[in-house]
């Protein structure tokens, strides 16, 4: 057998690269397929009625308003909390940090958040910001679960970019006076926006796509006003796109692939405006 | 002007500094929160209850066990799914396929990462579990394998981006070596190559299963929340309900404070731990192995 493997050798590279060449396909093709499917079946559904009405008829008829409204809302909450301290808590790694067993804890806690279930985040928002803090279900309990589990995403794309630049920048700006802080705000930081940008949004995609974390934080079956303030439950495009599909008997299945699309393309224009970013920045790096 | 840009950089630092450590405060935020809602379990309900294999909260039946065997035999078939096509396309993407094709391919990847899983379990309900209902000729399409299938689908960016970094930082003269000394392609990314990123590649097997047993709204869309106890094979292809499903469908209809609240809590804190123990495990590999390269190159 190895004898026949050793003088085959060829032969079995050929068969072995098609095999993993096919597993690829495989791989891909139903991500293409996904996407290609529910903007074949949803798009006869997109009306200028569905994208601006409210729901009516036990959410059996017109529009999404107040889910595409909540999604948008609870993406900016989100931002809001989680991109500047995402963002300094990049810097202190990638800057300040020194290589002791604080920092690896650091790393450790990091990669713990990234790998904790999304369902749990909403147990911890549920228990921390609806109960003990008494924000109740609201946009700014689902918000701020939803920005701790984006932080590790923000931080991990935030320093590889600030590490990505040259030593020689921040060498060259402290000799010429800078304090460390001037350096970093005014250089570093510049240079390595894109890249951090790349991680916000691909950071913020994932908030504005996740149902788990706001069931029991912030999301409202239904609504027939839009959200007045932060106080307030909210419709999410997920969160209905769940309801529609699974809660509510002889829905009308164009609805469901409305919804499904509209989610889908809120999410895919945030991850081309991602890898648009950074391949652009790619090929324009001098350094 | 000199005490007053030292001050404001005195204070930025500190600032930096405490949103750097914010990362522990957090974790050690959540797992506080669990153990206080989810403790109070265990004065509630005796341990032999709670392992045994009867969930049935209305009638105080609390037994977690077909939840555990669920999100297990879920989370096994998802693996068995993720971990060859997601080794194998991250081989693909970084052995073989030519340049232009590797950047069509690894944003394609990413983009399967970003799906909204309720998308997919959408889908799901729609078009795979009636499919595999008339395919396999099973009484219900809503089936463990349906949602093995799918997380499979979820884990394969994970397992492709983990794999495919570990097989992208393999030296050059790794490979070099063995083509001059008359391997093939093949034989090199085999007996060289693989080898060589093997702990990364055992990193992305685990963040896979991670993030595999973690997912909570397509399997709780397309698994059919029957809370029995899978042990046999072929509960592969009946209807299973896992512990991230329990959670979600029912944290909504408890009363706060409750047994079943409780409970639920407890269910979460087991997640917990899982996590914990899954990251743990996968970034000690990652660190022992650096250890050892560096130990080599130096």
């Amino acid at each position: 057998m190895m004898k026949f493997l050793a003088q085959n050798r060829h032969t079995v590279q050929r068969l072995g690269f098609s095999a993993i060449t096919l597993m690829a396909v495989v791989t891909v093709l139903p991500i293409v397929g996904t996407i290609l499917f529910i903007l074949f079946k949803g798009g006869s559904a997109i009306s200028v009625e569905f994208l601006t009405g409210f729901p009516h008829d036990g959410m059996r008829a017109g529009g999404i308003l107040p889910a595409i409204i909540g999604t948008l809302y609870l993406t900016i909450g989100t931002a809001i909390f989680s991109v500047p301290l995402g963002i300094a808590a990049a810097i202190y790694l990638a800057e300040y940090a020194k290589d002791n067993q604080w920092t690896r804890l650091i790393r450790i806690a990091i990669i713990n958040l990234a790998g904790i279930p999304s369902v749990v985040y909403g147990l911890f928002g549920l228990g921390l910001f609806v109960l003990f803090l008494q924000f109740g279900t609201s946009i700014l309990a689902a918000s701020l679960t939803l920005s701790i589990m984006t932080l590790p995403v923000i931080i991990s794309t935030s320093e590889e970019a600030l590490r990505a630049v040259p030593q020689a920048f921040r060498t060259v700006s402290i000799s010429l006076g800078a304090t460390r802080w001037q350096t970093i705000s005014r250089i570093i930081l510049k240079e390595a926006l894109p890249g951090i940008l790349t991680g916000v949004i691909l950071g913020l995609e994932r908030a504005a796509g996740e149902t788990a974390p706001i069931l029991f934080t912030g999301a409202a079956f239904f609504l027939p006003r839009l959200p007045q303030s932060p106080f307030d439950a909210t419709m999410a495009l997920p969160y209905h796109l769940f309801v529609i599909s699974t809660q509510v008997p002889e829905m009308p299945i164009q609805i469901q692939y409305g919804t499904a699309l509209v989610l889908l393309v809120f999410v895919l224009t945030m991850n081309v405006i991602a890898t648009v970013i950074r391949s652009r920045a790619r090929a324009r790096r001098q350094w | 002007m000199e005490k007053s840009l030292s001050w404001r950089e005195f204070i930025i630092t500190r600032l930096i500094q405490s949103s750097g450590y914010s990362a522990i405060l957090f974790v050690a935020l959540i797992f506080f929160f669990l153990l206080r809602e989810g403790l109070p379990t265990l004065g509630e309900v005796d341990a032999s209850s709670l392992l045994n294999i009867r969930w049935y909260p209305i009638e105080n039946y609390f037994g977690i066990l077909p939840l555990i065997t669920g999100s297990l035999i879920v989370t096994l078939g998802a693996t068995l799914i993720a971990v060859p096509f997601g080794i194998g396309t991250a081989v693909y993407i970084s052995e073989i396929a030519p340049r232009w094709v590797r950047e069509i391919l690894k944003p394609l990847v990413e983009l399967l990462g970003g799906l909204p899983s309720v998308v997919l379990g959408f889908l799901g309900i729609l078009v795979l579990s009636p499919f595999l209902r008339v395919f396999l000729n099973l009484p219900t399409g809503l089936t463990a394998f349906t949602g093995s299938l799918l997380l499979g689908g979820i884990a394969v960016p994970t397992v492709v981006s983990v794999a495919e970094d570990a097989l992208d930082s393999v030296p050059r003269a790794y490979r070099e070596g063995a083509w001059a000394l008359g391997a093939t392609k093949w034989q090199t990314i085999w007996r060289v190559t693989l080898p060589a990123a093997k702990s990364g590649v055992l990193t992305a097997v685990m963040l896979g299963i991670g993030r595999a047993i973690g997912e909570t709204m397509t399997v709780m869309m397309v698994t059919g929340n029957a809370p029995v106890l899978a042990v046999k094979l072929g509960s592969l292809f009946s209807p299973v309900r896992t512990m991230t499903a329990t959670i979600a469908a029912e944290m909504g209809e408890v009363a706060n404070g409750s047994t079943h609240y409780h409970v639920l809590f407890f269910i979460g804190m087991v997640l917990f731990i899982i996590s914990l123990v899954v990251n743990v495990i996968a970034s000690s590999v990652v660190f022992r192995a650096k250890k050892r390269a560096e130990r080599i190159l130096s």
